[in-house]
């Protein structure tokens, strides 16, 4: 009986990451929308677009290979098993032991190479231009985000994600200087990674700023719908992993029974509400930063990450 | 208790080497300014808490000269100073921020590395302060070095300063004397650069000084 409940509660979570992604994405439409005085789509409106898409033909370009017809198919997959590896409402989940940081990293990063890989397929100049922006972006951002992987590491003594949220929510983790900038890098390096607004814009298709939209432009139909998933996917998993390495309170724990799955579903709605809401804010705040820029901008995050890593050894070794 | 305080401690010495980060990454004056301030302002929280944890009153007169003249004086005057040289464009660096940004990483391992192997037998809390006050002092010689415009140099010079006030909170050991007279000498050296910057600027309408490499002596 209990086997199968923890199945049901790894089931769920899987579930849970897929129908509420684009909930999220349409709840930071609608914040940005209503913060520029608009009316905004309604919170439902990416399901609705996701339906519609589903619903049409899928145009190929005449030199399309296999490649470009499998690819979303394995976008969605490694995005969708990426996302559903990070705890959101309890940690004590069947599969927790394989929700390691570094094969989350891996997962999003073949993910990557596969669009990429799609993007100059059809072999358009602006699949192309998107290709080599998006790896230039993920040259700097993975070094970054692996730097964050260590400097964790080093303070809980696993790269695996419940472990971690397990040592944050203890008190002997301490104020740590290492915590805020592992925080402020990650919080960098989700940004670049979901082309949010100083990186890229998601809402235009304006040759001169796309990244993500340029990779994706020649697709259509079902295709479209299942690699449009596969980005809200991406941002809730970001947004996930922040909430459960860096305010895991409310996190049910290992082995605390499924009666508390409820107040752990609360409390990660509740984040999840709170992360959309300062991303939209954020995004409202500032502008799109020039191409040339960004490895500026990821540097920093790679130099936090490092500087992160340095202090927990100093602190460590005293 | 004892790791609290030790983590607090940590905390602001450790958050005065990323404000230093910040003033290699700021590329434009006003910003490097006020980042500057910021600066000052965390130095003045951890001489601060120093001083309420070792209950050394004087240190709270550190506190405050840190304050007034790093956090507030200084910064307006070279506020003013930049708006009377008509200089608020950009900084050009001699290399890249990317690059700027890895020599200073190099800088803090260097300087962990060494003072943590010269301390060894000292107070926790002192060799930590003394680690993370070298690379600032290090990153404050890194930012002269790397930036072509005096005033940045300027701001460089100041916040080599702040860490070797750190570094001396840290030690327990700094009379009043010596450090009172610290700061005033910083400020008098702040006037006589401040003087220097507006003759360099009426010679060579410029404070790029590449302009005085190039410059070869009164030939007339």
């Amino acid at each position: 009986m209990a086997v199968i409940l923890d199945f049901a509660a790894q089931v769920a979570q899987m579930l849970v990451v897929l129908l509420l992604a684009p909930l999220l994405t349409g709840f930071v439409r609608k914040i940005k929308a209503r913060l520029l005085r608009r009316q905004g789509p309604p919170l439902i409106q990416p399901y609705r677009d996701l339906i519609w898409l589903l619903h049409k033909e899928v145009v190929l370009a005449e030199n399309a290979s296999w490649l470009f017809r499998v690819a979303p198919y394995l976008i969605f997959a490694t995005t969708w098993v990426a996302a559903a590896l990070v705890p959101t409402f309890g940690t004590g989940l069947m599969f927790s032991w394989t929700a390691d940081l570094i094969a989350i990293t891996a997962l999003l990063a073949s993910a990557r190479f596969f669009l990429a890989l799609a993007g100059m397929d059809v072999g358009t100049s602006f699949g192309g231009i998107g290709s080599s922006r998006e790896m230039m972006i993920a040259s700097l951002a993975e070094p970054a985000m692996m730097m964050i992987v260590f400097t964790l590491a080093l303070m809980a003594g696993s790269t695996q994600l419940s472990t971690i949220s397990g040592v944050m929510l203890s008190p002997e983790i301490g104020l740590r200087i290492s915590l805020g900038l592992a925080l402020l890098a990650l919080i960098i390096v989700a940004i670049a990674e979901n082309a949010r607004i100083p990186v890229d814009n998601p809402a235009t298709h304006l040759e001169l700023t796309m990244v993500h939209e340029a990779m994706v432009l020649e697709y259509s139909g079902r295709h479209l719908a299942v690699l449009e998933l596969a980005a809200s996917l991406k941002l809730l998993l970001y947004v996930s992993l922040i909430i459960c390495i860096f305010v895991p309170w409310g996190l049910v724990p290992t082995g605390a029974g499924h009666a508390g799955y409820v107040i752990g579903a609360a409390a990660y709605a509740a984040k999840l509400a709170a992360g959309g809401l300062l991303l939209a804010l954020f995004e409202t705040a500032i502008a799109k930063m020039r191409v040339f820029r960004v490895p500026n901008f990821l540097g920093a995050a790679l130099m936090l990450g490092l500087l992160g890593t340095l202090l927990r050894f100093i602190s460590r070794s005293l | 208790m004892d790791g609290l305080v030790f983590d607090i401690a940590h905390l602001f010495a450790g958050g005065l080497v990323l404000v230093s980060f910040m003033m290699l990454y700021q590329d434009r004056l006003y910003a490097l300014l006020n980042i500057f301030a910021l600066h000052a302002i965390v130095l003045a929280l951890s001489v601060g808490w120093q001083a309420y944890i070792q209950g050394a009153p004087h240190l709270y007169i550190t506190t405050a000269i840190a304050l007034l003249f790093k956090g507030i004086v200084i910064p307006v005057a070279l506020h003013r100073i930049i708006q009377r040289l008509g200089i608020h464009r950009e900084i050009e660096t001699v290399v890249g921020i990317g690059m700027t940004m890895l020599a200073g990483i190099g800088l803090v391992a260097l300087s962990m590395v060494v003072m943590l192997r010269v301390t060894a037998d000292a107070d926790r809390l002192a060799r930590e302060d003394v680690a993370l006050a070298l690379s600032v002092v290090l990153l404050g010689l890194l930012m002269m070095v790397t930036r072509r415009n005096a005033v940045s140099q300027v701001v460089g010079f100041m916040s080599l300063e702040n860490g070797l006030i750190l570094a001396a909170t840290g030690a327990k050991g700094m009379p009043l004397v010596v450090e009172i007279s610290v700061a005033f000498s910083v400020l008098i050296a702040f006037i006589v650069i401040g003087i220097f910057l507006f003759r360099i600027r009426e010679r060579f309408d410029t404070v790029d000084i590449h302009a005085l490499d190039r410059f070869q002596g009164d030939r007339g």
